[in-house]
């Protein structure tokens, strides 16, 4: 435990890179096989089971801090994080002799055994730790009992601290590690493993992801030598055929089960093929709009209504896996060759090139996306490898502009982790008559120095506060931009928009000029 | 507010009626009885000025030559009106006050900025009994528990250690008043090496030299060649020097920044510091109930900080307690 917590304490004191990877690769080093697989999985924001109740916890805090409920939660609106909250409130006390536990064996024998006892038990058990762990140790203790552990280390430094410990290509390491990684001793050497190791058949493919596009297209070179495809606005996947059918969302997600059309269709494919696509809702010949296939995410075993209300196809992009051959070497041109004779055509379609005889052309095709429920549109280098993450060069996303609206700020709540303390949270709302309604919350778009000032104003002319909330006055205008806008009867407004963020603070406009509900609902599809 | 209180908010800041005195006015007075010399307190402008004698010298700084302040002794009684008034040692900076007004037996304490842990660089914090206590509340909440110096420093000196094995300089950011010449005198306790200042912590630290305080040797910066290698030194700065030309000299530094904010990852993160070191020159949470308690106040007004939920701890604790809203704070902890 107390090498995996200075690692911990380490990576969240370096801002840089290399500082990271250089600690990352000292922890992998040293650390037993067992630990090293644990952390692996923490770091690549890998969870467990949750294994008690917050609420279950934060009377076990009151109970240890002696504090007053109420100003346990004002404490934990200030801190930002529950789990440096707790260690905050708690001390080791000073004759407790620390605990020498390895992380794998904290986990296994400790951890993990909490999930089958009461909470009673549980609580002597949570409270014993907070006692005998000091700080650093009782942060991590912590984080592990209220989910994961997120420290700025992206998954992407994981896999290059791991590339550089055993010598072997970043890209084989990603593959080595897509999907489900098992936090065992034998998983973590043969992450690290030399030269060949059998891949797991349930395996994914790392993903390659496109770029956004900031320059014109013509600075691609010319039109043809590139393949133009729709960017569906669906659930990307990874449907894998080999001794049976498995689905992967690029989340890493096992989606098993809950789309039983697109394995159904997959059945009847050769094996040891892996095809990358787009699980879409789709009626006609059009696709349905995010929010109906949104239903189908969370449901393990769809019933005939749910099936029925949002039929679902694959639109498929790429054949990453030919008879059991990897194919990822080999120009998109061939692949695409490849796919489009598998594909039935009804739920296995291909995402069909989109016809431009140059980037003018295909920048009026563009214009269209809108109205044909896409994104904008993809490009991908005809001669182009399939490469793992997010690649510059080969393939760009060439979005539409996003629809814009200006909205009231009315509600404001404070964020969490790095804006832990600051009023970072808004809420928007538009003109009804003469009432402001809400209708989206957005976190991003204002720079350190905008959030700073907002946050002074927000504390000096709030109205009321409902919790962590604060309602403030009708005042500052921001332009927000979305990528879609829905009917919804779960909103008060009747209507949902996608992908919110601030453009810019309208300090030029009155609140009073902001825009009008009707405006906003006229965008709905 | 009360009719008869001793103490009472104006426009102009803090005011004892039967006295005809302020407390750190924010804006010009006849009269003003000053806790210490950080700017929210210390402001120019007002005819006459009392404060403690060991902090005269800063004052005089602050103020410049010509103000016209009259210096006390820790614990000596003098007249304004009405009111008996003494200054007691606030533990807070060099020369940092409590005020003590006595009217008609009746004792009110503001006790300004104070801290009630160790500090080599200004007298402890002195317990001084009264019916209302006006105290600050800048670490109000109860997470605020300061860990003990000493481990602190061994944290600054292993961060001052690494930067000199990666051959980076050693930035730390931490007010120029106060929180500088602590680290100065905390670290002169434990080694012997020359830190580098920047400009404008050279004169302040000349005011802490001059009452004989001990602190470690400092070089300004801006004595220093232009091409000079700053690899492996400490260099202190305010922080607003933090991404300002001036930093171009030090390439590749480690930055820190040292204040009783740094207790939480969020406010570390989001400023950007490599690291952050939890030094205060505030009370803690469990330093301002134990302060409250010692006083034996039966009322508490709560000034600047997150008075709110200090205010609603005591009541419920059966304190009578308030806030006050002043113009003091700002980020100077």
């Amino acid at each position: 435990m107390r090498a995996f917590a200075a690692l911990y304490a380490r990576l969240d004191q370096s801002t840089g890179t290399s500082d990271k990877v250089a600690a990352l690769v000292d922890y992998f080093q040293a650390a037993p096989a067992d630990d090293a697989a644990w952390a692996v999985h923490w770091l690549t924001g890998g969870r467990i089971k949750r294994l008690v109740r917050a609420n279950d916890l934060r009377q076990w805090l009151i109970d240890v801090s002696a504090l007053p409920d109420w100003l346990i939660d004002d404490t934990y609106a200030h801190v930002g994080d529950l789990a440096e909250t707790i260690t905050l409130l708690t001390q080791r006390h000073p004759t407790a002799a620390q605990p020498e536990l390895s992380l794998a064996g904290f986990v296994a024998h400790e951890l993990l055994p909490l999930a089958k006892l009461p909470p009673d038990a549980q609580g002597a058990i949570v409270q014993g730790w907070w006692r005998t762990f000091a700080d650093r140790e009782r942060f991590v203790v912590n984080k592990l009992l209220t989910g994961g552990l997120r420290v700025g280390v992206s998954r992407l430094l994981v896999v290059q601290a791991l590339a550089r410990l055993s010598g072997q290509a970043g890209d084989l390491i990603s593959h080595r590690l897509s999907g489900d990684f098992q936090p065992t001793a034998q998983a973590f050497q043969q992450l690290v493993a030399p030269g060949e190791v059998a891949i797991d058949a349930d395996k994914p493919y790392p993903f390659f992801l496109a770029s956004p596009l900031e320059q014109a297209p013509e600075s691609l070179g010319p039109a043809g030598d590139w393949l133009a495809e729709w960017k569906w606005d669906g659930i990307r996947a990874q449907l894998i055929v080999r001794d049976g059918v498995r689905l992967w969302s690029r989340g890493e997600e096992r989606l098993d089960g809950r789309f039983p059309e697109i394995e159904r269709a997959a059945a009847a494919l050769p094996n040891g093929h892996v095809l990358d696509g787009e699980i879409l809702g789709w009626e006609g010949d059009a696709p349905l709009p995010f929010s109906r296939l949104q239903k189908r995410i969370g449901r393990l075993k769809p019933g005939a209504r749910t099936l029925a209300e949002c039929p679902v196809v694959f639109m498929a992009y790429d054949l990453i896996e030919a008879a059991g051959k990897d194919l990822r070497q080999q120009p998109l041109r061939e692949r695409r060759e490849r796919l489009e004779g598998l594909l039935d055509g009804a739920t296995l379609r291909l995402s069909r090139p989109v016809d431009g005889a140059d980037w003018s052309g295909l920048q009026i095709a563009r214009n269209n996306a809108r109205e044909l429920g896409v994104e904008g549109l993809i490009l991908k280098r005809w001669n182009s490898a399939y490469a793992t993450g997010r690649r510059r060069g080969d393939w760009w996303k060439w979005k539409i502009a996003p629809l814009t609206i200006d909205a009231v700020l009315i509600y404001a709540q404070a964020g969490h982790g790095r804006r832990s303390n600051l009023y970072t949270d808004y809420t928007f709302a538009l003109w009804q008559g003469d009432e402001l309604v809400p209708v989206a919350k957005a976190y991003s778009g204002l720079n350190d120095e905008e959030i700073a000032k907002l946050d002074r104003w927000i504390r000096a002319h709030t109205l009321e506060r409902f919790g962590p909330v604060r309602s403030v006055q009708a005042f500052h205008v921001f332009e927000l931009a979305f990528e879609g806008v829905n009917r919804s009867s779960r909103h008060k407004s009747g209507i949902a928009v996608r992908f919110p963020r601030i453009l810019r603070w309208r300090t030029d406009k009155p609140f009073h000029e902001a825009d009008r509900l009707e405006t906003l609902a006229k965008l709905a599809q | 507010m009360r009719r008869d209180d001793l103490v009472i908010l104006r426009p102009e800041g803090m005011y004892c009626p039967r006295g005809d005195f302020y407390i750190d006015p924010w804006r010009g007075v006849d009269c003003a009885v000053l806790t210490h010399g950080h700017a929210d307190h210390a402001r120019s402008g007002s005819v006459r000025y009392h404060a403690a004698e060991s902090g005269l010298g800063l004052l005089q700084h602050r103020l410049g030559a010509s103000a016209h302040i009259v210096g006390h002794g820790y614990g000596e009684t003098f007249v304004l009106g009405d009111a008996r008034v003494s200054l007691h040692s606030a533990g807070h900076i060099l020369g940092s006050s409590q005020v003590r007004i006595e009217v008609d037996g009746e004792v009110w304490v503001v006790t300004g900025d104070f801290k009630r842990d160790a500090d080599p660089t200004c007298t402890p914090f002195d317990v001084v009994r009264c019916d209302t206590l006006i105290t600050e509340a800048t670490f109000g909440l109860p997470c605020y528990r300061w860990p003990a110096m000493h481990e602190v420093v061994d944290e600054v000196l292993d961060w001052w250690d690494q930067c000199a094995r990666e051959h980076v300089p050693a930035v730390m950011f931490c007010y120029a008043l106060g929180k500088a010449q602590r680290l100065l005198a905390e670290l002169a306790e434990r080694v012997d090496r020359t830190v580098f200042l920047h400009g404008a912590m050279t004169p302040l630290v000349e005011r802490y030299r001059d009452a004989n305080i001990r602190m470690l040797p400092g070089e300004p910066v801006g004595d220093s060649k232009r091409a000079r290698d700053f690899s492996g030194e400490l260099i202190l700065a305010p922080p607003s020097a933090a991404g300002s030309p001036w930093m171009r000299r030090f390439n590749s530094a480690s930055t820190a920044f040292a204040s009783g904010w740094m207790q939480i990852r969020g406010n570390r993160r989001r400023r950007g510091y490599d690291r952050g070191f939890v030094v205060s020159d505030h009370s803690d949470w469990p330093g301002l109930i134990r302060t409250v308690e010692e006083s034996g106040a039966r009322r508490v007004l709560a000034t600047h900080g997150s008075t709110d939920s200090l205010v609603r701890y005591l009541n419920d604790r059966g304190v009578v307690a308030a806030a006050l809203k002043t113009e003091f704070g700002g980020d100077d902890s």
